[in-house]
């Protein structure tokens, strides 16, 4: 059947309406060649969400081969709604994390939100109970009212999908820098737990299954969102609007708990969420995962408008929708468990052997489609990289120590930047304490979560320190992974595995590429060395501003186990009398550091260098120093340097303070930001067993007197009231958004 | 068909922090004459022919359900439609 | 003793009110869902937080209409303890369990952090362990937490002295009178924004509202031993 407003195959053709829906010249005549004649306009839509960079990588996946996806407690490893763990006890933890860049510049407290409610789908979807979010976001330097409103709706759109939903936002990262002006950077990751037994995959198996729609009636929202998200934002992409998608979170919640029951059913063969590309992707994907074919018939389809055409229905991204596959003759058990929940369960389809993707409507095939050419044949573009001149000029320039006048003066201004400044403006938006399992609140290293029942807990964080990666994609990629790994060990907890999403420009550009390239080297050496696989990730791609791209941007989300409640540790200080000492080296490595962009106002130079095995052996000694219960305190030393660090040690901790001694020069000691670093505070009962398993120095104590002394070379040069570091810290942000 | 609009105010001597907020927004855009900002929400209820007593019934729904009379005040219309 | 967790769909603190009184409590407990029509086998009712239904329309409207709120109102008039908890409080004054009403924060943002409160009156079923005028933590986690009545329930509240809790140096919401719950007359029915079920065990952060449940445990075995 032809519909009246819908070009036909010969116009589709002859007036190239496929490049307006993303798809090349090249790609529509494999399209083509694969049907045997000319596709309609259906179809096409079909190929053109399945073949954008968002749903089929054709850009990335040479870049993603070079990670290392297995290890001995990897259950399953990227390809699935998310990565899969094994943590002892039968158990198993899943996460993944995803980019809502693009619909967050244009509406950035629903692209935000919706963001949060497809991670956690991801995760529902594979049979876990999601027991916490993170958020890795970047924003320009909130120094005008667009970007300040970008920066607290996108907060405010994370906090009215989690809060909702009941699961807490405990933990992430923000940065703040001029790149991300026009093209603000937001990742959600969701962490879930289950049982072995429980773990589902998004395959349709069994002919003659049934294919059942749940969740929320699909309507016009979002579509081309998919496609949309990999083109390059410009002034015309104002006029999309329409194509973002507004969130449902009590919908999700509903979902959410309806789904973790059904999953309990043995009448469930499997389950997807509706994301991107939504009800094409789930069917075409099940069915291609599992070799099958499905045969949907749309006028099953629950929907929320009128006349709504085959090529709408496949394309729309309403949210809080699930894709299932049943088992023949048992719809009624799945339909019966939705019911409690006020949810409709609809068999719209069912699995057949043909292995193709059949669409009915008003009694019409209106598509037919093999499935594996959707998911799988989708090209794959080898792009050309070239080292960019910027990098080999970097390379060559010397480590200059910036000009300091005033050490304590800088260190109350680096205080307030708001990349190192408190995010609790942010963090108190979120409930990040629902479910009664935080134990370690957002302000940390990383945010633990315990697993009730057990002594266990998870730390989890996201990372990545993009002005590095800038200037050195390959060692900014090591440094963002190892930051990851330093922020679990500190908090005590074991590595296990990483989940990344790739924020880039454009691939089209040879020295973006090269940047990509790159900082994948660095995240997979890293990754080896430090025996954490990647599990699963995103990758998104074309984040630019009229022409000017982000800085690479692979954050990197890590989660790592805690083997006893009693391991847990924070990087405030403790106790009066406890030895301070510093783990690493001190090298003048300040190539973008938060003291050379505030003293020049731009980043230059060589990145921190980083030694992995170096890096490796102090994690090991730190985590074997707090399993045996001789570390008060740990923090890792990162933007800022030394001085910061010292900072936060006090800042959290009531009424103490610290007396630190170091020797060298002193804007170095107190400001470099060389990698692999350490603070912690010992016990003095410890000291010699401490000194036994760790190669640290010791550089102080901390005091009943809640000041932050340092003296350097026996000079003293910050000498600052603990309240007044507190005031600077804390009152940053709030003071920049007024 | 009938198509009832129904406004839902704030008291006037309940405070409207959200009100507030946009006056404030509003002032600082250089529009000095705004003297105040009342948020309310407005809802359209589409209901069947056959509801005699339309007026008994959306004072009803009003009260028991849509406007929280401890803080809230409401008003409707009610139009003739025809039925597409 | 036991307790009823009343489950509304978009409840979410009803895993944390039913781990407080099995893990920490150490008394019974039962998820009930909210087309229950019979309450009779429990002592005491829990309302806990999130956002029932959504909380599109208003925090709690539509909750109130569920068919368990007649038992609760019920179970209420027989004396039986009812505890609601930021949405749960949120829902007993929208069904006229308790007078007033909320608004939105003054603020205008969702706020999750922990509180000081004052115990404005420990002389009841809620409040039997805390001292007079003791100053506890206790998190708060909402959006809409500014309470709201008019003058003349404002003087009823404080002339019977059901005023239960306020906030201490600070008003984080613009709640009238500092207000962080209040009871009804008789003082068996307990609204509060606070969460104390989030404040039970160290690992926490603050163990301060583990006696609000004891004190109601407390009660209830004085009670019964009086009738035995």
């Amino acid at each position: 059947m032809q519909l009246k407003l819908e070009p036909s195959p010969e116009q589709i053709k002859a007036e190239k309406v496929y490049s307006q829906m993303g798809l090349t010249d090249e790609e529509f005549s494999r399209i083509e060649k694969i049907l045997g004649r000319l596709p309609n306009y259906t179809e096409v839509g079909l190929f053109s969400v399945m073949w954008s960079e968002h749903c089929s990588y054709k850009n990335s996946k040479p870049i993603l081969k070079k990670f290392p996806v297995t290890g001995p407690h990897v259950l399953q490893g990227p390809g699935e709604g998310a990565g899969v763990v094994d943590i002892g006890d039968n158990q198993a933890v899943v996460f993944k994390i995803e980019s809502h860049n693009h619909p967050s510049a244009i509406e950035p407290y629903q692209g935000a939100a919706t963001g949060v409610g497809g991670i956690i789908r991801d995760v529902f979807s594979m049979g876990a109970r999601p027991i916490a979010i993170l958020n890795s976001l970047r924003f320009g330097e909130l120094k005008n009212a667009r970007g300040k409103y970008l920066f607290e709706e996108v907060v405010a759109g994370i906090a009215g999908y989690g809060n909702c939903i009941g699961i807490p936002t405990v933990g992430g990262e923000i940065q703040f820098d001029a790149c991300y002006e026009g093209n603000p950077l937001v990742n959600a990751m969701c962490v879930g737990i289950l049982n072995h037994e429980d773990i589902k995959k998004g395959q349709a198996h069994g002919v003659g299954n049934t294919v059942m729609y749940v969740g929320a009636k699909t309507g016009r929202d979002g579509i081309h969102g998919a496609t949309f998200a990999s083109e390059e934002l410009t002034e015309a992409s104002e006029e999309k609007r329409p194509a973002v998608q507004v969130g449902d979170p009590f919908m999700e919640k509903l979902l959410l708990e309806a789904c973790l029951e059904v999953i309990k059913s043995d009448a469930l063969v499997g389950i997807q969420d509706m994301g991107a590309a939504g009800l094409t992707s789930s069917s075409a994907e099940m069915a291609s995962k599992a070799g099958s074919g499905i045969e949907m018939n749309l006028d099953l389809v629950p929907q929320r408008e009128t006349g709504m055409t085959p090529y709408e229905m496949m394309l729309s991204e309403s949210q809080e929708r699930m894709l299932l596959v049943v088992k023949n003759g048992r719809e009624q058990e799945i339909i019966d468990i939705f019911k409690r929940y006020g949810l409709e369960a609809v068999a719209i389809g069912r699995v057949t052997d043909d292995k193709m993707l059949r669409l009915l409507h008003h009694g019409e095939v209106v598509a037919e489609v093999p499935a594996d050419a959707l998911s799988e044949d989708a090209p794959v573009y080898y792009k050309p990289s070239i080292e960019p001149a910027y990098y080999r000029t970097f390379q060559k320039m010397e480590n200059r120590i910036p000009k300091v006048e005033n050490i304590e003066e800088t260190l109350l201004q680096l205080l307030q930047q708001p990349t190192i400044a408190s995010k609790e403006w942010v963090y108190n938006q979120y409930d990040y304490m629902v479910r009664t399992n935080t134990v370690v609140a957002p302000g940390s290293d990383a945010a633990v979560v315990r697993i009730r029942g057990t002594r266990k807990a998870l730390a989890m964080t996201t990372d990545c320190n993009s002005r590095y990666i800038y200037l050195d994609p390959e060692t900014g990629g090591k440094i963002a992974v190892s930051e990851a790994a330093r922020n679990i060990v500190c908090s005590g907890g074991e590595p296990l595995a990483i989940t990344d999403c790739l924020n880039f420009g454009s691939p089209e550009n040879p020295e973006i590429f090269w940047q990509l390239e790159k900082a994948a080297d660095g995240i997979s050496e890293a990754c080896r060395v430090l025996k954490t696989p990647v599990i699963s990730g995103n990758v998104s791609l074309y984040n630019e501003t009229n022409d000017t791209a982000i800085y690479p941007t692979p954050v990197i989300g890590m989660v790592g186990l805690i083997q006893d409640l009693d391991h847990i540790t924070t990087q405030q200080f403790k106790q009066p009398g406890d030895l301070i000492y510093l783990l690493g080296e001190t090298k003048p490595e300040f190539g973008g550091s938060e003291l050379q962009k505030l003293i020049y106002r731009e980043i230059f130079g060589k990145s921190p260098l980083l030694d992995l095995d170096v890096e490796a052996l102090y994690q090991e000694q730190i985590l074997t120093a707090i399993r045996a219960g001789l570390v008060a305190s740990c923090h890792d030393v990162s933007e800022g340097g030394v001085a910061v660090a010292l900072s936060e040690c006090i800042v959290g901790a009531d009424g103490i303070g610290a007396d630190v001694e170091l020797q060298g020069e002193a804007v170095t000691q107190l400001f470099s930001e060389s990698q692999s670093r350490f603070i912690l505070s010992v016990k003095e009962e410890n000291r010699e067993q401490f000194e036994r398993f760790v190669s640290a120095k010791l550089i102080g104590r901390v005091t009943a007197e809640p000041i932050l002394q340092i003296s350097v070379n026996n000079e003293t040069v910050v000498k600052v009231e603990a309240e007044k570091i507190k005031k600077a810290w804390k009152g940053a942000i709030p003071c920049l958004l007024n | 068909m009938y198509k009832v609009k129904v406004y839902v105010t704030l008291k006037e001597s309940v405070l409207d922090p959200q009100g507030t907020a946009v006056k404030k927004s509003l002032r600082m855009m250089g529009y000095d004459d705004v003297n105040d900002v009342r948020i309310g929400k407005y809802m359209e209820l589409t209901i069947g022919e056959t509801a005699d007593q339309l007026d008994a019934m959306i004072e009803e729904i009003c009260s028991k359900l849509l406007a929280n009379p401890v803080i809230e005040d409401y008003r409707y219309e009610i139009e003739e439609c025809v039925p597409q | 003793m036991k307790f009823a967790v009343i489950v509304f769909p978009g409840s979410n603190c009803d895993v944390d009110m039913y781990h407080a009184v099995i893990d920490e409590l150490g008394e019974e407990a039962e998820y009930v869902w909210h087309d229950e029509t019979n309450l009779d086998r429990f002592d005491a009712i829990l309302l806990p937080g999130g956002f029932s239904f959504g909380d599109y329309l208003r925090t709690g409207a539509i909750a109130r209409f569920s068919p368990v709120m007649n038992e609760v109102v019920k179970a209420a008039e027989l004396g039986k303890p009812v505890l609601g908890v930021c949405n749960g409080f949120q829902i007993l004054l929208e069904a006229g369990l308790l007078p007033g009403a909320m608004r939105r924060n003054d603020s205008l943002k969702f706020i999750c952090r922990p509180v000081l409160l004052e115990v404005k009156n420990s002389n009841t079923m809620f409040t039997n362990q805390y001292a007079p005028g003791e100053i506890i933590e206790i998190p708060i986690a909402h959006g809409e937490g500014n309470y709201y009545c008019d003058e003349t329930t404002l003087a009823k509240l404080k002339a019977n002295n059901q005023i239960v809790f306020t906030y201490h140096n600070e008003n984080p919401n613009g709640s009238i009178e500092n207000i962080a719950g209040i009871m009804n007359k008789q003082g068996n029915v307990l609204g509060m924004m606070p969460h104390p079920e989030r404040a039970v065990a160290n690992l926490l952060g603050s163990h301060d509202g583990l006696k609000l449940f004891q004190s109601i445990v407390n009660q209830w075995r004085e009670s019964h031993a009086i009738k035995a």
